[in-house]
């Protein structure tokens, strides 16, 4: 019977600790048995994907305030991985922003949709009186 | 962010010397090159042969100079890239903006 691994995480609405996430993504890309494809660019996703997804909780949702928390959640099984971020902002359209691509030529608008594409099941969903951004990986 | 600049005629290269480009820190290579394009500046190689990782301000930090030079009638040009960043351009598309060199030698002799 597989057993599933659960990490909640809380830092500082500080984009200075992006690069610690991103790191426990990597680390966690090289401990999840059940994935069978290539582990070096499964590292850089999910370092990707938890980069992408609090940058936007601190810098869009919870407007980059260094007083506020980002909680996330990490939960992991033989089959699949379930990653959730969790902000207090004023949450926004995922349909919108993952349908629309953006153009070569903008500077912005493309986290929402790399996260898109690099996991297979996207939602933005309303918790209490929290959004929650949850990405989930199927590793068979 | 730590940036090592220096010029060569009138092209200026800047060595990015961070292994991640990401919302913490592409802030500061886009005020550098504002500030580059403000001196009359408009011919840039970026070398990103330090940087292992890249996130979408990251590349938009660089389309923004690459859309300034641009503007200049100047170039923004990358060297350098290590395999996973290129594969980020990829991703994007952003492989078909800018023009991406394997070494700084050869970008230098594109300009």
């Amino acid at each position: 019977m597989s057993r599933r691994i659960e990490v909640d995480i809380k830092v500082p609405n500080q984009t200075k600790y992006l690069g610690m996430i991103g790191r426990i993504g990597e680390s966690l890309a090289y401990s999840l048995k059940g994935f069978q494809g290539n582990r070096r660019e499964l590292a850089y996703h999910l370092n990707l994907v938890l980069t992408e997804a609090l940058a936007n909780a601190m810098c869009h949702a919870n407007l980059c305030d260094p007083d506020k928390d980002v909680k996330l959640s990490i939960s992991a099984s033989d089959q699949d991985l379930i990653i959730r971020v969790y902000d207090q902002g004023q949450g926004f359209d995922m349909d919108a922003h993952s349908k629309l691509m953006a153009k070569t030529s903008d500077e912005g608008g493309r986290g929402i949709q790399l996260i898109c594409k690099l996991m297979d099941e996207v939602e933005y969903l309303r918790e209490g009186d929290s959004n929650v951004l949850q990405m989930i990986k199927f590793l068979n | 962010m730590q940036l090592n600049i220096s010029e060569q005629g009138d092209i200026v290269q800047i060595s990015v010397q961070e292994e991640r480009m990401d919302a913490h820190n592409s802030g500061d290579l886009k005020e550098q090159m504002l500030q580059l394009f403000d001196d009359g500046k408009c011919n840039l190689i970026v070398d990103l042969s330090a940087v292992r990782f890249i996130d979408s301000s990251g590349l938009g930090a660089l389309v923004s100079g690459f859309k300034n030079a641009s503007a200049r009638e100047g170039n923004l040009k990358l060297c350098c890239l290590q395999p996973q960043v290129r594969s980020m351009f990829e991703l994007t598309r952003l492989h078909r903006v800018f023009e991406i060199f394997t070494t700084l030698d050869e970008a230098q002799a594109s300009f």
